[in-house]
């Protein structure tokens, strides 16, 4: 695990960049993570990260991109046009999220 | 293959052959299909998880059992079965569409197991294979993923990662995905989306796949204190696998002893899983990983009979394998010991960093 400065923030990070500490993350933050993967926020990715982080809060784990389509109300399509080829690493990565685990 | 339950259900057991409608946690009932209800004081769900193609749009139709295949029936295997012996060559598709499925390797089994069918009959070139998942490799952790993608490359097989099917064009014979992507199939080989049973879901135990929410360490049924779901019923962040099924319940064995007598559950189950890898050309691989512990390289002891070699092919694997025909059937099915401890072991195994 690392620490790094994005935003003027320190943050912790895994080996792949994504936060580890649920506390650390901001909505300033969220932009400057979102802009280092080339995405511009819009309303509409906003409504996937609230989703997320409160999901995160109860769940004690990341959504998949089956679980914001269910439980979130956002259809996989959408998912895809936001956050284009890997939503569910892009999606996790903006949110402050860990990185979601791939089922073994 | 095929053999008769009945001599498998041990005396002091009473079997019946109904399906579960639903369940009352709050009064402590199941309810039947034919609409009788059983009573409980402590009820362990352990309904499975199966194909559901419905799930999936255009996967089922008049193509499917003909160009469009799973292997996850036996109506399924069957056919399929027939399909790739009258095979005469083209695009071979196998798809995962999603995790979690039961046996999260049987897809890559099958390709390789079709790669040697195809060698064998002298066609190997006649045949392009192609594997499709939404995973970015050929398996989720990147020991395992990096090993099994060398084995496709080796194989000539070509990978198609991170492809998330939106829906099968059994017409036109492609698969579309999300990010409208296609893939052109002479033959489809997929596994279809996999759902816990549908009483699950009535009964508000489930999370979006009908598996029911547990604790992951002692299998109790989130928000109850009577209820478990042991096996691929349950959502445990391990492989849906029989070998994972088999280490739990020697875990919850113990647990469930103490929790009836109203001890605390002292137990807690690691994830094991351990499968072996059927690789074709009379050879097969062996995985051995838990919750923490990614599938590594190595070795796997067995007294008297190994050691087994991890993510290597190896002949004496396939042996293994075999072997475990008998072993099924005769030890572990009629809940016999066998001589493999529940909790993963790191013996043998080559440690990576994270
Ligand atoms: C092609 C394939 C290959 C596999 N290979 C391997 C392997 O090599 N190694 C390995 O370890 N595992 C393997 N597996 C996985 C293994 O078969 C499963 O993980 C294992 O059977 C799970 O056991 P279970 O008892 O939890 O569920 P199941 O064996 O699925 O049993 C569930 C039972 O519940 C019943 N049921 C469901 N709903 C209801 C209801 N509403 N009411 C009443 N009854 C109901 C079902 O009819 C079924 O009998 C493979 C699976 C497949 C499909």
């Amino acid at each position: 695990m690392a620490v790094t400065t994005i935003a003027g923030a320190d943050i912790h990070v895994d080996d792949d960049g994504f936060m580890t500490e649920y506390d650390e993350w901001s909505e300033d933050l969220a932009g400057e993570l979102a802009r280092a993967i080339g995405i511009e926020l819009t309303d509409a990715h906003w409504k996937v990260i609230t989703f997320l982080r409160e999901d995160y809060k109860e769940q004690g784990e990341t959504a998949t991109l089956r679980r914001v389509t269910t439980a979130g109300g956002i259809p996989t399509k959408e998912l895809f046009q936001l956050f284009p080829k890997k939503p569910a690493r892009k999606m996790a990565y903006v949110s402050g999220l860990p990185k979601p685990v791939g089922c073994v | 293959m095929v053999k008769q339950t009945k001599r498998f259900i041990p005396a002091g057991v009473t079997k019946l052959d109904e399906q579960v409608a639903r369940v009352d946690t709050n009064a402590n009932t199941v309810h039947l299909a034919s609409g009788e209800e059983l009573m409980y004081d402590q009820l362990v769900i352990a309904t499975g998880t199966s194909p559901r193609p419905s799930e999936t749009p255009g996967l089922e139709g008049p193509e499917y059992g003909r160009t469009v295949h799973d292997f996850y029936t036996l109506e399924g295997a069957t056919n399929l079965r027939d399909a790739l012996a009258n095979f005469t060559g083209g695009k071979l598709v196998v798809n995962l569409i999603e995790l979690p499925i039961k046996c999260p390797v049987a897809p890559l089994e099958f390709t390789f197991l079709a790669e040697s069918f195809f060698a064998e009959r002298g066609m190997r070139d006649q045949v392009e294979i192609t594997y499709v998942t939404p995973l970015e490799g050929a398996f989720t952790k990147p020991v395992a993923s990096k090993e099994l993608g060398d084995m496709l490359d080796s194989r000539k097989i070509a990978l198609e990662a991170d492809f998330y099917l939106e829906r099968v064009d059994a017409d036109e014979k492609k698969l579309v995905s999300y990010d409208e992507r296609e893939v052109d199939y002479d033959l489809l080989v997929t596994v279809p989306l996999n759902f816990g049973a549908d009483f699950v879901a009535e009964s508000g135990l489930g999370d979006e796949l009908n598996h029911v929410n547990v604790d992951h360490y002692t299998f109790l049924a989130n928000g109850t204190d009577n209820v478990f779901a042991v096996g691929d019923a349950a959502n445990l962040p391990t492989s849906k696998a029989g070998s994972v099924a088999h280490f739990a319940i020697d875990v919850f064995t113990e647990n469930f002893l103490d929790h009836i007598e109203g001890r605390p559950m002292t137990h807690a189950f690691d994830g094991h899983a351990n499968c072996y890898i059927e690789s074709g050309h009379g050879k097969a691989m062996l995985i051995d990983f838990n919750y923490t512990t990614q599938p590594l390289k190595g070795k796997f002891p067995v007294p008297g009979v190994g050691p087994f070699s991890l993510l290597e092919e190896t002949e004496m694997n396939h042996f293994g394998k075999m072997m475990f025909k008998w072993i099924y059937w005769n030890i572990l099915l009629p809940g016999k010991d066998l001589p493999l401890p529940a909790a993963m072991s790191m013996a043998g195994k080559i440690e990576v960093d994270a």
